[in-house]
């Protein structure tokens, strides 16, 4: 079985995973209006990590003196502090690093302060946090729009199944800037407020920082302790309908619900952990999805509006919040969430709920017709 | 894992190879691009092109070569097939045409139409539409053509036990670069055609 043996998340609630899960429990968030932040000429509401903070933690660990940019930095403390605690050696032949980014270093293209030019490229990036850690292995890189820290997840799966490695250490990251705001500006994607998803108001989307980090092994059913999180089973679909827009039916997201579900009945899950974007179109599509899949009733909740939507790291680290949760027992409510208010009706949830059954969803949709589903097992 | 190479399509900036025979582009004399010179020379019906940025117009022409040699169904959606693409420099053509956009604020005019593009995977977006294929679609990036990362990539999606065909490439497009690998692999059947192996993989780049 795929299993997790440790995780981390570094965001704007906090710099573990722990610390990350109980504000969200409590319904915190760290999203609000950003002005006059990245040059852009007009505010957005987000959730930025600090990065003083980030750099006073960072500077505890990094060994050389190596400049390194707000996305590796964050991206390679993360990793660091999920090693922490286990005995796996990042820098063994047996380690292959999976990374998961939609935009990496995109903002240097505005302008490098100080950095090479090859920067930019995200394998440069990804070969500079493998290096922090020694390791040799040429790291895997993904970039598949919001569903990349999904593909992530299923190719460290993939990887494990067909024993290429012991380990792998799956990053999901990506940090603000002016390129990434301005752009879905332009799109009319933002919303001025904190976003509601689900909510018959919901008007748009947040952005938010992020780096998470989940370090996947592979061992035998009877060598899992309680309340080890198994990946089971993971698959993408694509809508072949739109490059931008979401599928007005569902049917991709059906299709890889379909393949992760297929020995699952509904009322084995104890939630899913949905995109919920809080735009109009995506939060309809998944509530027709969901209903094709008989998934209507069961627990629904999108973590965007404690985040934002983190981009390439959004799978990875709403897969851990997740994880958490169920082992908590926890369903966890849509935060802001007044009014339901979707296409089809679902049961999005207004309040944190008690669950007991062991096994959760998580899916993701995004640009390119893409969209993904992971099943996850609490032992 | 037996999977063949039903077809292929090669691009680089001065030639066009298609299973092995080399294409004639009749170069027009305006400022028409390569990309859209191969477009015409092909008798290809499909004006969203011309929408495309220069990576999402690569990988389409990839793929519309690699399956023009074949019978292939463009029209039913197909859950079975697959797109996988990777390449060295993401979507950096685009997003430097975007950054032009927004880096200077008083003469600031971010497009959606541009911004659109400045994902890697839009191309593979772009490839399920035209072909309507609903089966799992991946973008990788790697710092150098790697005909063993390729040929793992690859068969990752066959992993996917719903997964009979996968439509992939090397699509590559910097600065003016052009550099395709596109291929239209099946789960093995006739045994005629050549294996998808590393070493094939690499005999087609080269």
């Amino acid at each position: 079985m795929i299993y997790q043996i440790s995780h981390n998340i570094i965001s704007s609630l906090g710099f573990s995973s722990e610390v990350n899960y109980r504000a969200v429990k409590q319904g915190l968030t760290n999203l609000k209006l950003q002005e006059n932040i990245f040059g852009l000429p007009t505010p957005f509401v987000g959730a930025i990590i600090d990065e003083e903070l980030l750099n006073e933690e960072f500077a505890l660990i990094n060994r050389n003196n190596f400049k390194y940019t707000k996305f590796e930095k964050a991206s390679i403390l993360s990793i660091y502090k999920a090693l922490e605690n286990t005995d796996i050696l990042a820098n063994s032949d047996d380690v292959q690093f999976v990374l998961s980014s939609t935009k990496g270093n995109v903002h240097l293209l505005d302008n490098l302060n100080g950095f090479d030019s090859d920067r930019i490229y995200l394998w440069k990036s990804a070969q500079l946090i493998a290096n922090f850690f020694e390791n040799k292995n040429t790291p895997i890189i993904i970039s598949n729009a919001c569903i990349s820290g999904a593909s992530a997840q299923i190719t460290a799966k993939r990887l494990l199944d067909n024993n290429q490695c012991k380990n792998v250490i799956v990053i999901g990251a990506d940090m603000l800037s002016k390129f990434i705001v301005s752009g879905f500006q332009s799109f009319k994607a933002l919303s001025p407020e904190l976003c509601k998803p689900y909510d018959k108001n919901r008007i748009g989307l947040n952005l938010g920082e992020a780096a998470a980090t989940i370090i996947y092994g592979k061992t035998k059913e009877s060598a899992l302790p309680q309340n080890t999180i198994v990946l089971q089973n993971g698959s993408m679909a694509n809508d072949a309908n739109h490059i931008s827009g979401p599928s007005r039916t569902g049917a991709g997201l059906f299709l890889a619900i379909n393949k992760v579900l297929h020995e699952t009945n509904p009322d084995e899950i104890a939630f899913i952990n949905a995109h919920g974007t809080a735009t109009a179109y995506n939060d309809d599509m998944e509530s027709l999805a969901f209903t094709s899949a008989n998934l209507q009733e069961r627990p629904i909740n999108s973590l965007k509006a404690y985040f934002g939507h983190t981009l390439g790291a959004a799978g990875v680290l709403e897969s851990i919040i997740s994880s958490l949760a169920i082992i908590d027992n926890t369903a966890l409510k849509v935060n802001n969430l007044t009014e339901r208010g979707t296409v089809a009706p679902i049961n999005s949830l207004l309040e944190n709920k008690t669950c007991t059954e062991n096994k959760f969803l998580k899916v993701l949709s995004g640009f390119g017709g893409s969209n993904a589903a992971l099943l996850f097992k609490k032992m | 894992m037996n999977l063949e190479i039903t077809s292929y399509c090669r691009i680089t900036n001065d030639k066009v190879i298609v299973n092995g025979k080399e294409l004639q582009i009749p170069r027009s004399d305006s400022d028409s691009s390569w990309l859209t010179d191969i477009y015409h020379s092909q008798n290809i019906s499909y004006p969203k092109f011309f929408k495309m940025d220069n990576l999402a117009k690569s990988g389409f022409l990839g793929s519309e070569l690699t399956l023009q040699s074949i019978d292939f169904d463009k029209t039913t959606p197909k859950e079975d097939i697959a797109v996988v693409c990777c390449n060295r420099s993401s979507s950096l053509d685009d997003d430097s045409e975007y950054q032009k956009t927004i880096q200077d604020n008083n003469n600031y005019y971010p497009s959606p139409a541009v911004f659109v593009y400045t994902l890697a995977n839009i191309v593979t977006g772009e490839i399920s539409i035209r072909n309507k294929t609903m089966g799992e679609s991946a973008f990788y990036i790697m710092e150098q053509f790697d005909a063993q990362n390729f040929y793992n990539f690859v068969c990752g999606a066959f992993q996917d036990e719903t997964t009979n065909s996968c439509l992939c490439g090397w699509v590559e497009y910097y600065k003016n670069n052009c550099d395709v690998l596109f291929l239209f692999i099946n789960r093995q059947n006739k045994q005629t055609k050549e294996i998808f192996s590393i070493e094939n993989i690499h005999k087609l780049y080269k």
